[in-house]
């Protein structure tokens, strides 16, 4: 696919920064606020689909190999799993939360009643959201990224 | 009635109003722009009835990637839909 005119690339290079702020921000604060890993790695692959419509995908492959895109994404697979089964190992049971309560890691436990929002509570919940928003973000990529290198092809192919 | 009653009257005529218009459209990236409108305007709608998570994900999902594929697909084909 090739890249769209001058004006689609300005746009695109200012507006991006900000998309993909926002989108791990809601990763970030996914047990305080609505949203979590699911919803911010939407919000941050739609960034990251906006930059290949707007450059093409020729481009976009230049500056990505696929194989660490391969390599992040089972990262956040391996990551989730092996984060519910150290519950089992420190804790209890699978999916144990390990962490909270200990002073390590999103180890507070906030007040009762309604306060100001404390990032630094959840235990392991914030850490499953991470992996999770690692997982989306290079799997809802790759979806587009396939189908932009496979409309470029076959553009080819017909020529 | 309030406000968000109206808004609860206006936003599903809103939606069916852009989904009608989408296949109505000969212009097929017109066309996918109104479908965007309508995945925005549902998201806006799950957004009153007291869903975020789910706007939120309507609003990633459904207005930004599903419109990049359209509109990918629509790139590697002819733009404006021909007679049958």
């Amino acid at each position: 696919m090739t890249e769209m005119s001058k004006i689609v690339r300005t746009i695109t290079s200012i507006a991006f920064p900000f998309a993909m702020i926002y989108g791990l921000y809601v990763i970030a604060h996914g047990h305080l606020t609505p949203g979590g890993g699911f919803q911010g790695g939407a919000i941050a692959a739609s960034a990251c689909a906006m930059i290949l419509v707007a450059f093409g995908s020729k481009w976009t492959l230049n500056k990505i190999k696929e194989k660490g895109l391969s390599v992040f994404e089972s990262l956040g697979a391996i990551g989730f799993i092996a984060l519910a089964l150290l519950g089992l190992v420190f804790g209890v049971a699978f999916f144990n939360n390990f962490l909270t309560g200990s002073n390590f890691l999103f180890g507070t436990i906030p007040a009762t009643g309604s306060g100001l929002a404390d990032i630094n509570t959840g235990g392991v919940i914030p850490l499953m959201n991470f992996a999770v928003g690692l997982k989306v973000i290079v799997g809802l990529f790759v979806i587009v990224l396939v189908m932009a290198y496979a409309s470029t092809s076959f553009k080819e192919d017909k020529k | 009635m309030t406000f968000l009653e109206l808004l609860h009257i206006i936003i599903p005529i809103l939606i069916v109003a852009a989904s009608v218009v989408a296949i109505l459209l000969k212009d097929l990236l017109a066309a996918v722009i109104a479908v965007a409108a309508m995945s925005l305007l549902l998201s806006l709608e799950f957004y009153i009835l007291q869903a975020p998570d789910v706007a939120i994900a309507q609003a990633g999902v459904g207005a930004c990637l599903t419109t990049a594929i359209f509109v990918i697909a629509i790139r590697a084909t002819k733009r404006m839909e021909g007679e049958i």
